[in-house]
């Protein structure tokens, strides 16, 4: 097992150097040289030549890309040209505000999905199963950010009960725990409603084929309730395909938390790359590229590995 | 989303070339999938044929009627400028339609071509292969068509390469699986032996095995393309004004939520989540009549 954990971890090492080759890249595609976005105003070629030679731009691209490289590995991604500021201390301040919005909506999201999915199988073909089904389609269909929109009018202006963006009321002298949760319901309810319906749908299916099983049957020979063979028998492996999804959706996940945090200006990692991409500031765009790409392949990874853990029948060479 | 569970498996093949019947019964007697049909058709006749029926600019700018709600002049009012949303709606919707279509088309062409070519090159050029997309799927597609729509000034055979630039890959993933799991196949071995080309032999001989699977990934794709395009256009990286975009009237009718202004919100988001209900239940209902003809 552990090594199996090592060999993987190894394998993802080209990936990463990867998403850093690419991110690298596509910043150099940029039309336009960094130092003249730099200077702005007070360019003039003599200035140009200078600031290049101290940023080290006038070095072929690959000795370039090494220095970066070094820098990352340092933890050192840059400088952010609008706010002035190291952007690992932007990300550090973005970061723990998606973290909440996401995680909370992910383990919401796979508790009731796995619920839903498996009651919708044990009742397959019923009223109920039909109707939860176009539900689920629905929401599944749904644009992140028009239902983000459509909380915002339901809860947030129709029904006051909520707050429609950002993440303290600035009319309090001390922020409370309350004020601050309460900003948190919105953007979390609507990550939530875009990821069940999906998962709810591999947990259907999946929960379908287990209940057909040999083994279902001998339980319930024995005797079995039927809520402890849903939710004890089959559900043990009807759930080990939602493991693997949960690696494979992190991807669609960041980019819904992009558009919820974009329509709830909620100050969270995809709000900072909105904001860089829309202020051309590269270094943060670069910063969050490659934090996200690290993000993925170790979720890929963590999905892998549980999977192994979870399914003894993995046996790993 | 195709998953690895519903993809042919290797021992089928025979089959799957003569089973025309049972496909056509299972896709067209498909209840939802006949809706998804109808809804799609609707779609199609309001952005293309509606216009013939309600001339009235979509670009114009009536500074005497800004913020209408809908009337008999404007069924479904105007928005800050005075722009007549059906008809924005209706040219909006063509433009979307229309880079959907081609960048799932662009990706499906080249996503099959890369897969095809991985699939039956070298072990290690394969490997290689397929680590590129590895790499291009671990940054969330959005991430990068922000960027590249920054970089860009997007028109709309930009918008479409930009798209398609994403979503190739999971194509090329599917069909490189595919063409593994189908290559060792004797008639395959049968074809080489009698000095059959490459690229017949992947023409020929591979994809029309897996052709199914590649047409309703590329389904998928034209929901996936519609809804990013709605997406950079609501985060104001889409196509250029005065171009309607249903994602950009959506932002900007958000300015004007707390004014009740509905027919700001509620229209555009319904016509892009009736595009992607429909695609994707015409999706489901190919799938599910390849999957069928194919146990």
């Amino acid at each position: 097992m552990i090594k199996y954990i090592i060999r993987r971890l190894l394998e993802a090492i080209p990936t990463v150097l990867g998403v850093t080759i690419l991110s690298f890249v596509l910043i150099h595609i940029v039309p336009g040289s960094p130092v003249r976005i730099l200077l702005g105003s007070h360019y003039t070629p003599y200035r140009a030549q200078l600031l290049s030679q101290s940023l080290g731009l006038n070095k072929p691209l690959g000795v370039q890309y090494f220095v970066w490289l070094g820098n990352l590995l340092h933890g050192n991604f840059g400088f952010s040209y609008t706010y002035n500021q190291p952007v690992v201390y932007l990300m550090l301040q973005a970061l723990p505000h998606t973290i909440i919005i996401v995680v909370v909506a992910v383990l919401l999201a796979h508790l009731f999905a796995v619920f839903l999915g498996s009651v919708q199988a044990y009742f397959e073909d019923t009223k109920f199963d039909r109707i939860v089904t176009v539900v689920n389609y629905f929401f599944y269909s749904m644009p992140t950010f028009w239902l983000a929109v459509l909380l915002i009018i339901f809860f947030a202006i129709d029904l006051p009960w909520f707050p429609a963006g950002g993440i303290v009321n600035t009319q309090l002298t001390t922020p409370t725990f309350v004020d601050w949760a309460r900003h948190l319901v919105l953007p979390i309810a609507a990550l939530f409603l875009v990821s069940v319906a999906g998962w709810a749908r591999y947990m259907r299916a999946s929960m379908r084929e287990a209940l057909l099983q040999d083994y279902v049957r001998t339980a319930r020979m024995k005797g079995a309730s039927e809520f402890r063979v849903i939710f004890v028998h089959a559900l043990r492996n009807s759930i080990l395909p939602l493991v693997t999804l949960f690696g494979l959706s992190l991807p669609s996940l960041l980019a819904g938390a992009l558009f919820v945090e974009e329509v709830f200006n909620y100050p969270g990692m995809g709000l900072l790359y909105w904001d860089a991409v829309n202020a051309r500031d590269f270094p943060v765009i670069l910063g969050v590229t490659v934090f996200i790409g690290l993000v993925t392949v170790l979720g890929n990874l963590i999905a892998d590995i549980l999977y192994g853990m979870i399914d003894p029948r993995i046996q790993y060479a | 989303m195709i998953q690895e569970s519903q993809l042919p498996r290797a021992g089928v093949v025979e089959n799957l070339v003569d089973g025309r019947p049972g496909f056509n019964r299972r896709f067209w007697r498909s209840g939802m999938t006949m809706l998804g049909l109808v809804m799609l058709l609707f779609l199609v006749l309001f952005s293309f044929v509606g216009p013939l029926f309600y001339p009235l600019s979509a670009t114009a700018t009536n500074l005497l009627a800004t913020d209408a709600s809908p009337s008999a002049q404007f069924p479904l009012g105007t928005d800050s400028v005075g722009h007549n949303v059906l008809a924005q709606l209706m040219v909006g919707g063509q433009s979307s339609l229309e880079v959907g279509f081609a960048a799932a088309a662009v990706a499906m062409l080249f996503g099959t071509l890369y897969g095809l070519i991985s699939g039956v090159a070298p072990a290690f050029v394969d490997s290689i292969m397929m680590r590129i997309v590895d790499i291009l799927l671990s940054i969330p597609s959005i991430f990068i068509l922000l960027f590249l729509n920054v970089v860009f000034t997007p028109s709309v055979g930009i918008m479409v390469l930009v798209l398609a630039s994403t979503s190739w890959l999971g194509v090329s993933r599917i069909v490189r699986g595919e063409t593994m799991s189908i290559k060792g196949q004797v008639y395959v071995e049968a074809a080489r032996a009698t000095g059959t080309g490459v690229w017949r032999i992947m023409l020929r001989y591979l994809l029309p095995n897996f052709i199914g699977t590649v047409l309703v990934a590329g389904t998928f794709q034209v929901a996936d393309a519609i809804l990013a395009m709605a997406g950079l256009s609501f985060l104001g990286l889409g196509l250029p004004p005065p171009t309607p975009n249903w994602g950009g009237m959506l932002s900007d009718g958000m300015n004007y939520m707390f004014q009740n202004s509905w027919w700001l919100i509620y229209p555009p988001g319904l016509c892009i989540l009736i595009a992607e209900v429909s695609i994707n239940l015409i999706g489901d209902g190919l799938r599910s009549a390849i999957e069928t003809r194919e146990r």
